[in-house]
């Protein structure tokens, strides 16, 4: 499996990295993309911008590890995963997930696999700033943690 | 000595991002009793289920593991990415 991992404060283009994926991913009859965006409005008060940290380094090891893993479930071509750090507006994608396989199942749940681990294993914080001005850490959900269960 | 990081919510909760510390030699449980003995904050902020995982030299540790001397060792809060 061909495998790229990118942190990054940059914004990413969808077409063309898929189209980069489809070249380099040899004869992938399918390709799952997943792109996750910071919504506007998840409470009573309007989002100005979502922050995220990461630890450099550790993070994109422990994307790679979990994409991995899932190359040992799935018969996976190829994998990108594009992760962006630093301050983002609603509306911004956050993460790009591109799974390359022979036939789509296997890269349909290859996709939302590395998805549900890396949102419970992949070191990265948000603090959301709302418009008011005031700021806070976003905390874990339990919800996600059952979502990776399923897999186990 | 070793360099200790914070990270996320552990940040702000602690009042810093990193810190140079006399070591020794000891484990990941060594370094959690010796930071939460600092009470108050330290003990809060640190208390089982605020802390993640601990990361030694880059690579990220499941349970008890050593922390050479010279370790760069960071202190993760819960994730939130994706």
């Amino acid at each position: 499996m061909r495998l790229s991992v990118t942190v990054s404060a940059d914004v990413f283009d969808l077409g063309q990295e898929e189209a980069r994926l489809a070249a380099e991913a040899g004869d992938a009859g399918a390709v799952v993309a997943f792109v996750g965006r910071v919504r506007g409005q998840d409470g009573p008060v309007a989002l100005a911008s979502l922050f995220l940290e990461h630890y450099p380094g550790v993070t994109e090891s422990e994307i790679a590890r979990i994409a991995r893993e899932a190359a040992t479930r799935w018969p996976l071509l190829a994998c990108r995963v594009v992760h962006r750090v630093g301050h983002l507006r609603p509306g911004e994608g956050i993460v790009l997930v591109l799974m390359a396989s022979s036939h789509r199942q296997a890269a349909f749940q290859a996709a939302e696999y590395l998805m549900d681990y890396l949102k419970t294993q992949a070191p990265f914080w948000k603090r959301e700033c709302f418009a008011d001005g005031s700021e806070r850490w976003v905390e874990a959900k339990t919800s996600d943690d059952d979502a990776c269960r399923r897999w186990s | 000595m070793i360099n200790v990081r914070y990270f996320g919510v552990l940040k702000d909760a602690l009042g810093l991002e990193q810190e140079t510390l006399d070591w020794q030699g000891g484990t990941t449980g060594d370094l959690l009793s010796r930071l939460r003995a600092r009470g108050g904050d330290w003990d809060a902020a640190l208390a089982p289920g605020k802390v993640f995982r601990l990361v030694v030299n880059q690579s990220i540790v499941q349970g008890e593991a050593a922390i050479p001397v010279g370790a760069e060792v960071g202190i993760l809060p819960p994730v939130t990415g994706g």
